[in-house]
């Protein structure tokens, strides 16, 4: 990498991850990556603020041993990712840089100053074009495609390109190498652009070569009862899982990231445990995609800047998951962008405030905190290309609210913007009830946006029946509170039966075991069906002579249920059980 | 080349500035006063020529004609087997009378991180016969936890028996405004033991100057990764590391931060987490598991301490009226070991166990309010009580099998296979006729 600005400058000032940098000779930037030589080290940076000739700038590295006077190289070009085949099955550090290609001394640590190519320069690709000479195109126009794991990676036309452009000539099919050019476009002004497989774009602004944003028209089905049947999200949509520590919020993303019904999975480890990684990097490979065949870590990327990582470069890491996801999605592709944690990236928005001694808002996060957030999530989006073809970015963050609060800022910045809301409740996980979100609290805007598409999709009735379980919930949980301040005793039978049945949806309904095979995740079918029994048990009227016996009625039709949930759809158990609750069912309606 | 330079310009907190040229961010400095005293700095900040350093004795009685001597490198630890059965103090010197370690290589303290693909996935379970951890939250090799404690619970006590029971390869202990009585505690407890020849020490206590406490865990930590890169299983116990972040908080004051809560640093959570992230078990060699006390100000998990720890950790153990609490407590890791290494009634027990508990708990409440006892109640009741005697206490010491089977016992003469929410083919296998 040479720096092609002719831009230098020199170091004047060292506090933390932040170096200060009198410009010597040319020009900079805001956001331009530039080199700070430290002996035989050199460390990647970015400017983030300018004033006259000085310049701050963020060091991606441990910036041990920089002194006054060291030398800084400017690049002329902003922090970007790279695009091209070969992005699927990878995992890169923060700057996409591909972890299991930096190698050290001992070969265990991540020693600074080591950059490598995102993407294996060598590697030949079977192009197969589908553009001709003379043909119009636009930026993001398929200029061809070669196969990519279970997808067909589109060969793009420059992201960047203003305006429409003419195919000057294109080679023919077969094997080539990243940088190869394939195809040679004309603007208007006559102005020649050499396309290859492989292009940069800036991480933190959008690409948007796309006609325009939709509004979610399905969902996308995760596998998660609470969250398909309760509180979907949309294909194309947002959603957040705030929660204090140890609630279940990376169990469940890794729940998302194994079954989510997408063509792609990026896995954005941001500011967390490397360990909670290494379970991804050792599993996927292992485990079959049921709807390619191939392993799931063929569908997967991986960012990973984990918490003892440079901080610096986990602000960048989510933007460059979010960058590589819109990339895809111009391929008319399904991707699911899964950011664990967003706040350890907001921290990283405070750190460098707090360092550039910016005016501090709520909890010393800088005031901007709230359009960065906004920025993040509207990256998200169903769109539809200029082939008239859909694609579509899903986002899902936790965020890991100070003292489990929720009216922190960033879980407010955070709600302001998403379309679904998972809230995590310490008591339930507490009480081992998972996915410890919590029915009451949490909330969906799609499941009312979607609800002609969901009944025509899934059941004419859909909407309505979650409609009477939610306020069945509500009540159920209202006698709750109810038998706390009266007792048992203080409440009729009718009323112990509604909180009773609310209890069992919520167990063998809501609860989901996240370590067996079969419960693990719930084809949307399979809800529907057995969502549907759950509602006939929860609208019919039964009788009891007292409230022992309702209790030991619904302890057995609870257990039908739950033991229900570990049977194969359609196994004979499972038929066995469905038969079971409907006798039941059948002898208490007393209607 | 080595630069001396004469006279400091300001002190604020424990910070001292002095105008030197030449100088690297995180180099180490000794400052000398001119009635001899000699102290270890670092430097933490450079602005052209004006360098801040932090001061880790503090800078009580520190003159402004005070000598600083920059050496050219960051803070060093020398590693060799033969820090095996020795004690130190928190800046490294020997604090138990034999002389300093010599010919040894030095290594710069608060490397780098492991690389996440040269990490395995954690597989050894470790028995502490303790049922509240074994069965409910097993510890895993190379897991770092913390056991979250109230003032005045034994919490150190506990530190040292799991530290025992753990048969590790190595013991390195950071203590960290340790009172010299607790420092002798787990003197005497290792000697006891016989664990002290494989056992480093590294020892502050609260008699010692506040900043120095911030060497601790990367002393503990770096000596730690050598042994462990050779091949050893090495356990890393800190008390205290609200002590530490303590000392975080001063030093971010001294610099002006702005706090984001309570006074801590914006960076708390990375500073936590560079420590805690040591813990690993690298592909191809040893492992280091990290055991340490968080006490909890005002016995509050909310506070950011406990808070931003257990946002690190692979879970925690909260200790409350000297007992393992069920709710509060967590290993994250433990479904890498349960079932799998450890019998196939494990996770349906725990699990069952702890919801039933949370049930009793219900009733005990109702009770309590003045309520009627159903029927149900008193089965809840009792079980609640069983709970507490047969897992809770602290004195119970049963290996891990023998607690299962006390769990499928006390389940069983309390409630009907049906009520216990487990499913159906391990109930047939395993609840008692
Ligand atoms: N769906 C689940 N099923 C079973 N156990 C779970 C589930 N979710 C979380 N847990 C338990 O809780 C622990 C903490 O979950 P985790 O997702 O790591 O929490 P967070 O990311 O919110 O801190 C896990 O290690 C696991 O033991
Ligand atoms: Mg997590």
């Amino acid at each position: 990498m040479s720096d092609v600005s002719g831009t230098h400058g020199v170091v004047v000032g060292i506090n933390g991850n932040m170096v200060t940098v009198e410009i010597t000779a040319g020009k900079t930037v805001q956001n331009e990556v530039a080199f700070v030589q430290v002996g035989q080290e050199r460390l990647k940076a970015e400017v983030i603020r300018i004033q006259g000739d000085i310049a701050n700038m963020q060091v991606f590295e441990d910036t041990k041993g920089i002194m006054v006077g060291m030398n800084v190289d400017f690049t002329g070009e902003l922090l970007s990712a790279t695009l091209a085949p070969g992005l699927l099955g990878m995992i890169y550090d923060g700057l996409q840089n591909p972890l299991r290609l930096l190698e050290n001394r001992q070969d265990f640590f991540l020693m600074r100053g080591q950059y490598v190519p995102s993407i294996d320069p060598e590697k030949k690709w079977e192009f197969h074009p589908e553009v001709s000479v003379g043909d119009t195109v636009k930026a993001g126009a398929w200029l061809g495609w070669v196969p990519e794991m279970h997808i067909k990676h589109r060969i793009l036309a420059p992201l960047g390109i203003l305006g429409s452009t003419t195919v000057e000539s294109v080679v023919p099919g077969g094997a080539y190498s990243v940088h190869d050019t394939l195809v040679v476009l004309k603007n208007k002004r006559g102005d020649t652009v050499k396309v290859s497989m492989l292009q940069t774009w800036p991480v933190k602004k959008a690409i948007k070569a796309y006609r325009e944003r939709l509004y979610p028209n399905e969902l996308m089905i995760t596998g998660c009862r609470i969250i398909d049947s309760m509180f979907p999200v949309g294909r194309g949509g947002t959603a957040c899982i705030p929660g204090p520590f140890g609630a279940g919020k990376t169990v469940l993303q890794q729940l998302l990231s194994r079954y989510a019904a997408a063509d792609i999975i990026i896995v954005v480890a941001c500011g967390e445990r490397a360990g909670e990684v290494v379970e991804t990097i050792y599993e996927f490979p292992e485990l079959k995609d049921p709807r390619t065949g191939g392993s799931l870590m063929d569908r997967t990327i991986i960012i990973c800047n984990t918490s003892s990582m440079p901080v610096a470069a986990r602000e960048a890491s989510i933007y460059t998951g979010i960058t590589i996801a819109e990339y895809y999605r111009e391929m008319g592709l399904d991707v699911l962008v899964l950011a664990d944690s967003t706040s350890r990236w907001a921290q990283a928005l405070r750190e460098m405030s707090g360092r550039l001694e910016e005016i501090p808002g709520e909890e010393a996060f800088p005031a901007y905190l709230e359009s960065r957030v906004a920025n993040l999530y509207e990256r998200a989006g169903l769109v539809r290309l200029h082939s008239g073809k859909t694609g579509a970015v899903t986002m899902i963050g936790t965020v890991s609210p100070a003292g489990g609060n929720f009216e922190e800022p960033v879980t407010q910045a955070t709600l302001k913007v998403v379309g679904a809301f998972h809230g995590l409740s310490r008591k339930r996980s507490d009480e081992r009830k998972y996915p410890a979100i919590d029915p009451l609290d949490s909330w969906s805007l799609y499941t009312e946006h979607l609800k002609d598409d969901l009944n025509a999709q899934l059941d004419p009735h859909w909407v309505e029946m979650l409609q009477y379980i939610a306020s069945a919930l509500r009540r159920s949980a209202e006698i709750g509170r109810m038998m706390t301040v009266v007792g048992e005793e203080g409440i009729s039978i009718d009323d112990l039966s509604l909180y009773l049945k609310g209890d069992m949806f919520d167990a063998a309904y809501l609860q989901q075991n996240a370590f067996n095979d079969v419960d693990a995740s719930t084809p949307i079918e399979r809800q529907v069906r057995d969502l549907k029994l759950m509602h006939k048990a929860l609208t019919t009227a039964f009788h009891f002579d007292d409230k022992p016996g309702a209790r030991k009625f619904f302890a057995s039709l609870q257990d039908a249920f739950y033991q229900k949930n570990y049977c194969p759809m359609g196994s004979s158990e499972y038929l066995d059980y469905e038969r079971k609750i409907e006798e039941m069912i059948a002898s208490g309606d007393q209607s | 080349m080595i630069k001396t330079y004469t006279g400091i310009t300001n002190i604020i907190g424990d910070i001292a500035e002095v105008y030197a040229k030449g100088i690297s961010f995180g180099e180490l400095a000794i400052i000398t006063n001119p009635n001899g005293e000699s102290t270890l700095a670092q430097v933490i900040r450079i602005d052209r020529d004006k360098v801040s350093l932090q001061v880790f004795a503090g800078t009580k009685g520190l003159s402004t004609r005070a000598t600083v001597r920059f050496l050219n490198h960051p803070m060093q630890v020398k590693f060799t087997e033969q820090l095996l059965g020795r004690i130190f103090t928190g800046s490294g010197e020997p604090m138990d009378g034999k002389p300093p370690i010599e010919n040894a290589q030095a290594i710069d303290i608060a490397g780098p991180s492991v690389n996440p693909v040269r990490r395995i996935i954690p597989r050894n379970f470790i028995e502490t016969r303790i049922p509240m951890i074994d069965i409910f939250n097993p510890l895993v090799e190379s897991q770092k936890l913390p056991i979250f404690s109230e003032a005045g619970e034994p919490f150190n006590e506990l530190l040292a028996r799991i530290g025992l029971q753990a048969k590790a390869d190595i013991i390195i202990l950071g203590g960290i405004g340790l009172k010299f009585d607790e420092y002798i505690f787990f003197r005497e407890t290792f000697e006891q033991g016989g664990v002290m020849d494989r056992t480093v020490m590294f020892v502050h206590t609260a008699a010692d100057p506040v900043v120095e406490r911030l060497l601790v865990p990367d002393l503990a930590l770096a000596v730690a990764e050598q042994f462990g890169i050779q091949g050893k299983r090495v356990l890393v116990l800190l008390t205290d590391m609200t002590a530490f972040a303590d000392a975080l908080k001063e030093i971010s004051v001294a610099m002006e931060q702005v706090p984001s809560n309570l006074g801590f640093p914006g960076s708390l959570y990375s500073d936590l987490a560079s420590r805690y992230e040591k813990a690993v078990d690298f592909q191809g060699a040893g492992s280091i598991t990290t055991l340490a006390v968080t006490t909890m100000p005002g016995g509050d998990v909310t506070h950011p301490v406990p808070d931003n720890t257990g946002y690190i950790t692979e879970g925690q153990y909260y200790l409350k009226n000297s007992m393992i609490n069920p709710f509060g407590s967590l290993s994250r890791l433990k479904q890498l070991v349960i079932g799998k290494v450890t019998r196939k009634d494990h996770n349906a027990v725990m699990n069952a166990m702890i919801r039933l508990y949370a049930r009793a708990i219900e009733s005990q409440k109702k009770i309590s309010m003045g309520f009627e006892k159903t029927p149900t109640d008193e089965r809840y009741l009792r079980y609640g009580e069983l709970f507490e005697k047969r897992f809770m206490d602290l004195r119970v010491d049963v290996p891990l099998n023998e607690a299962l089977d006390n769990g499928w016992k006390t389940m069983a003469e309390c409630f009907e296979p049906q009520e216990v929410g487990i499913q159906k083919n391990i109930l047939d296998e395993f609840w008692p006729a």
